[in-house]
């Protein structure tokens, strides 16, 4: 399709429409928070970041956060190879369950690790408490956050010929070397796209998090769950605080995407 | 050009790799990973409603609250799946088919939904639109209308959450479309909006009916920006994946239970439905899917 400038008042019309409903939905809530949080003042936003609880929620938030990226990225990755490369039965079965996480409402598969591993579970674990403690954090954060990588790298895969990688490994390349320098030159923008957005995920889940017992003070608690406690607290500053801070956050995650974007299109 | 290296990518693709190098190991990793991530949590949680057995689910699941909390969450989710493809097709032909200033900032201001947690985005429209605001009192004042804490607010936390997903869908086939076919309609005099109806809007469609349910789907499930702006209100407010939570957390697991495993039960018929609808479709359908 061709791009036009804009002549007739139809037209106008139709873009308006389009930036206003964006103003409304996107833009005004946006910049509320951002206007909410410092209305007191950019020092009653510094004094919230003083107290002890909410740094370790946020290094909480990180430390898990990074777990379970690190988990997703070379899982989803042997995991989009192995739906692209390999045939086998079920494969079919294997690739509808990766979107799985997009339909599961998030407190339900807290819920599911309550059932497994809770008080009165399935598998009760004696000695390492995995409910109420880091264990379930880190599980619920990976199954939330699960297709991205594989989505982002199976099509790029798929648009490739195996017979470079084949080569590299018949004249003597060992799995690691063929994987550095045959393959991941050609993926490694839509690796790092579907990490982006695995992060953006998994740092800001909430439903499952608080349900496996994410909200301890100074043990569990995270940023969103701290949000969360917040707000029941009437602690209103602290709130908007830390979801300044998220949005910040969202920022830059914004940027990367879309450079990233830039990168892939100009590949394809 | 492009049909050459589509015919190459198609030969190309579904192809498979001739050395059996990692053929166990990878896909033994693969598989277990995909099992006990994602089939395990399934599993669990369909045992643990049919563990209830068929009269101890029913009665759950019969309860006014619980029917009244999935009811509120399809609707609601199909309300907002209306606004978001009117608004998201036509916001994806504007962003291909017309220059304006600030379109690139634009394009980039699409993916916040997708990089701002769900639980802020609760809090940005309680902040914005809350009976406090201007925005929420002129709305209370002239229409008697409450956005927060009422389910209007809960649609718009849905329309928020899935603005994106039909615009980045039917983003890519809009840039993807031949313009020939566009002017040739002008040319033998139709309208654009007749251009539009006919000769785009078809070509489209696969791309908008996937990117709807797509939102749909996601908005059944949709959990942190809901328990914001709901205000969590028993029979009026309170959305599935709301009413489950917060069974779990007064320790009412049966009720829990039921509505765990009927709203999954839900999602899954919704998604699998629809691909097995696009799929038939497009066996016969248009080039463009």
């Amino acid at each position: 399709m061709r791009e036009v400038t804009p002549r007739s008042w139809p037209a106008f019309v139709v873009i308006g429409i389009v930036l206003l409903y964006a103003f409304v939905m996107l833009i005004v809530p946006f910049a509320t928070v951002i206007y909410s949080a410092l209305r007191d003042g950019l020092q009653a936003v510094v004094d919230t970041f003083t107290d002890a609880n909410l740094q370790h929620a946020l290094l909480v938030t990180l430390v898990l956060t990074v777990i379970a990226v690190s988990v997703n990225a070379l899982f989803g990755l042997i995991t989009a190879w192995v739906l692209v490369r390999q045939r086998f039965r079920g494969r079919k079965l294997f690739d509808l369950l990766v979107d799985v996480p997009f339909v599961f409402a998030t407190p339900i598969a807290g819920f599911a690790v309550l059932i497994l591993f809770g008080r009165e579970g399935w598998f009760s674990p004696t000695f390492v408490p995995i409910v109420f403690a880091y264990p379930a954090i880190v599980l619920v954060k990976i199954f939330v956050a699960l297709p991205f990588v594989t989505r982002e790298v199976q099509p790029v895969l798929e648009s490739l010929s195996p017979e470079p990688e084949d080569a590299a490994y018949t004249i003597g390349a060992n799995r690691w070397t063929t994987f550095r320098r045959v393959l991941l030159p050609e993926i490694w923008t839509a690796l790092l796209y579907g990490i982006v957005l695995t992060f953006a995920r998994t740092v800001g889940e909430f439903g499952a998090v608080s349900v496996v017992g994410g909200a301890l003070e100074g043990y569990t608690e995270s940023a969103t769950t701290f949000i969360f406690r917040a707000l029941k607290d009437r602690n209103d500053t602290a709130a908007y605080s830390v979801s300044l801070l998220l949005c910040a956050l969202s920022v830059i995650i914004l940027l990367v995407m879309s450079r990233l974007r830039t990168r892939i299109a100009h590949r394809a | 050009m492009t049909d050459l290296s589509l015919e190459l990518s198609r030969g190309r693709s579904g192809e498979v790799s001739q050395v059996p190098y990692g053929t166990w190991g990878l896909r033994l990793a693969a598989l277990t990973y995909l099992v006990a991530f994602i089939a395990v949590p399934v599993m669990v949680i369909f045992t643990n409603g049919l563990a209830l057995g068929i009269e101890r689910f029913m009665t759950s699941l019969t309860r006014p609250e619980t029917l009244n909390a999935i009811q509120l969450s399809i609707v609601t989710s199909l309300i907002m799946t209306v606004i978001n493809t009117v608004m998201g097709t036509l916001t994806a032909y504007v962003l291909v088919a017309y220059r304006f200033p600030g379109k690139r900032l634009f394009n980039l201001l699409i993916d916040i939904p997708f990089a701002v947690p769900t639980l802020v985005i609760g809090v940005m429209l309680v902040l914005a639109y809350g009976p406090q605001t201007i925005a929420g009192a002129f709305l209370n004042d002239t229409f008697d209308l409450r956005v927060v804490f009422a389910a209007p607010g809960i649609v718009l936390a849905l329309l928020f959450v899935g603005y994106p997903f039909v615009i980045r869908t039917v983003q890519p086939v809009l840039l993807a479309m031949e313009p020939n076919q566009e002017e040739a309609a002008h040319t033998i005099g139709a309208s654009p909006w007749t251009t539009f109806v006919r000769v785009i809007f078809p070509a489209l469609r696969p791309a908008i009916i996937t990117g709807a349910l797509l939102s749909f789907a996601r908005s059944l499930g949709e959990f942190g920006s809901v328990v914001i702006i709901s205000g969590n209100i028993p029979m009026r407010t309170q959305t599935a994946t709301v009413y489950i939570y917060t069974q779990i957390e007064e320790g009412n697991i049966q009720a829990a239970t039921a509505a765990s495993a009927a709203l999954l039960f839900v999602s899954f018929a919704v998604t699998i439905g629809v691909d097995l609808v696009l799929k038939r479709r497009l066996a016969g359908g248009s080039p463009h899917a």
